[in-house]
């Protein structure tokens, strides 16, 4: 399954997720609600998994023995459905039907309305459980298939994802990532000034995962914790990933107010310009 | 009904709660990184150091306010009605009506109202699982000033409550008084009741109007106080318009139309016609547009309610 697409470089790495950061943009301006924050703080690491290291198959996408992302922190939907139709699995042009009526695009990703997404998320704290599960199952059935899941760091708060994580630290799951969008910011500001869930590295650490700290925008970084997760046995990996909120669009980035605010219409054409398209 | 003036029950929330917490030092407010959209920040800028918000910990939320509770303190607890009654519910059952402690939790966003997040955070289940609470009060608000004076009535009693706000603005219907265990009439009618609470009620006003242009007289009572429920002035609408229209923005197992239809068959029965989300998820979309989708168009209650007319004998 490994197709040419499965073997991008960085540099074109780069131009996918330049492509996604636009729908994200354009997409929540359509919709006129929605999450771009913590969609650009994802993108890059959404584009390294779909294009450079899951065994994925969007004209099957059911094939056993895929590789699965969960989503734990669904409102960052823009930034997969984008991705997810860049690399085939729906059309592009259905992108700007996010949050309509009758749309297979919801504002957080649903499993029974778009193939290709694994799991139905929406409400923090959920995604690694079932990440978990499917890497139970995945072992239990003797699939390759790995499992990834991201999370935010808002949702380090959420005492249900520790108690997943402990799940997959006790069961030794070496075919679950769990990457942490590490963007600093969660709704009403600084996870730090709210809740503060340093040190996180040694959390994960005590939660007995092999754990990475990375720049989640330098693609070479990403994808060296990925052959690394890769290459770990007995146990999971968890790769905290240093974001920035926002990024890529100057006046959102480490702006909170943008967690679950879409652009406005000139705030949309200077985000795009400065992504080198428009409207 | 038509040029209504509307309103934020949100900000309705978070001011009143300013002026509660002006008065009594003894209040305390929660919430769980969602202060902006529930409105509770207006309370943390005025008085941070009784203030809480502790990040994406509904559950813990809950346990922290019932502690804070039992030491004495009145407290308030925030966050979206899926959150605080969904992601929440055992925390609320045991720690806080389990122990009778004195928290009031406002959730905002709830049923479909709340659009384009979809399914996932479209609570429509939340009345059922609170009224189901022994000592839990539970109320919906049709406008914004039953909104301030509900903020306010919960504090006038020692022990848990549960109140169920709308992200939309809705147009002002009430006096604008609430009166906990009694239902309001809103408009007044011997040939059919509409019963309704919640952001629906509005539409409810607006069927009864349609109704009267054509000569029939609807009762519409608003049910803001769903528990206590006001068993009175429902049996005397049964007995004085012989058929009930319930209308609800929740889902028609477990919500008022279930109360409404129970409450008759036991002591007064009556056709009853529950008007709701049937047994299905919402999903994204506009959320006016939502409501017409999931059943409770004014097309479709108005057929309901000529459909009991018809029951009642009293069209052909
Ligand atoms: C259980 C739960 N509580 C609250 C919310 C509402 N909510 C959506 S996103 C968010 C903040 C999450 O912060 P973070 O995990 O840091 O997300 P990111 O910065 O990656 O967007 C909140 C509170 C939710 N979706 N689920
Ligand atoms: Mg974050």
């Amino acid at each position: 399954m490994e197709s040419a697409v499965g073997r991008s470089r960085p540099e074109e790495l780069a131009e996918r997720a330049l492509e996604v950061r636009r729908d994200v943009i354009r997409m929540t301006y359509t919709a006129g609600s929605g999450h771009p924050g913590g969609s650009l703080s994802v993108t890059d690491l959404v584009t390294a998994l779909l294009f450079a290291e899951m065994r994925i198959d969007p004209a099957q996408p059911n094939w056993p023995d895929r590789d699965r992302l969960v989503l734990s922190k669904g409102h960052a939907a823009p930034a997969l459905y984008s991705a997810m139709a860049l690399r085939g699995f729906l059309p592009r042009d259905e992108l700007l039907t996010l949050r309509r009526i009758g749309s297979r695009l919801q504002g957080h990703v649903d499993r029974n309305k778009l193939p290709g997404i694994e799991a139905s998320t929406g409400c923090l704290g959920q995604g690694v459980g079932m990440a978990v599960g499917m890497a139970l199952d995945g072992r239990l059935a003797g699939r390759s298939g790995r499992v990834y899941t991201i999370l935010g760091d808002g949702e380090c708060q959420a005492g249900l994802t520790w108690e997943a994580l402990m799940a997959g630290g006790h069961y030794g799951l070496d075919n679950l990532v769990v990457i942490l969008d590490r963007n600093r910011f969660e709704t009403d500001g600084a996870t730090e000034d709210i809740m503060g869930i340093e040190p996180i590295v040694d959390k994960f650490r005590a939660f007995r995962y092999e754990t990475l700290d990375i720049d989640g925008h330098d693609f070479g970084a990403i994808l060296g914790a990925f052959a690394h997760a890769r290459a770990t046995k007995g146990r999971p990996t968890a790769i905290v990933a240093r974001t920035v909120k926002g990024k890529g669009v100057s006046f959102m980035e480490n702006q909170f107010a943008y967690h679950g605010k879409p652009p406005t219409k000139p705030e949309a054409e200077r985000a795009l310009a400065e992504l080198g398209t428009h409207l | 009904m038509a040029a209504a003036r509307t309103e934020s029950l949100r900000d309705a929330y978070g001011q009143t709660l300013v002026e509660i917490g002006q008065n009594d030092p003894n209040v305390v407010v929660l919430d769980a990184d969602l202060s902006g959209s529930t409105r509770t920040a207006l309370f943390g800028k005025q008085f941070p150091n009784r203030f809480f918000n502790v990040g994406v910990m509904e559950p813990t939320m809950m346990t922290v306010a019932a502690g804070l509770a039992l030491g004495g303190r009145t407290v308030y607890a925030s966050t979206f009605a899926i959150f605080a009654a969904g992601q929440a519910y055992n925390a609320v059952r045991q720690s806080i009506c389990y122990n009778h402690a004195n928290v009031k939790i406002v959730a905002t966003h709830g049923g479909l109202l709340v659009g384009g997040d979809g399914g996932t955070h479209q609570m429509l289940e939340d009345l059922g699982l609170m009224r189901g609470l022994p000592g839990m009060s539970v109320i919906a608000p049709a406008d914004a000033p039953s909104t301030r004076a509900a903020t306010r009535a919960v504090a006038e009693f020692d022990g848990p409550a549960y109140i169920r706000l709308t992200r939309e603005n809705l147009p002002t219907v009430t006096d604008g008084t609430f009166v906990l265990g009694r239902a309001a009439e809103l408009r007044s009618g011997n040939d059919l009741t509409i019963v309704a609470a919640g952001a629906v009620v509005a539409r409810a006003l607006e069927v009864a109007e349609e109704l009267h242009k054509v000569g029939v007289e609807a009762r519409v009572l608003d049910f803001a106080s769903i528990k206590p429920f006001d068993e009175k002035a429902l049996l005397r609408a049964a007995r004085d318009t012989g058929a009930i229209l319930t209308m609800e923005e929740h889902t028609v197992l477990t919500g008022l139309g279930a109360l409404v239809a129970a409450t008759t068959a036991e002591s007064y029965p009556v056709p009853v016609r529950r008007l709701g989300v049937p047994d299905v998820f919402g999903e994204s979309g506009e959320p006016w547009a939502l409501l017409d989708r999931f059943g409770l168009s004014k097309e479709r209650a108005l057929e309901e309610a000529w459909e009991l007319l018809r029951l009642r004998g009293k069209v052909q």
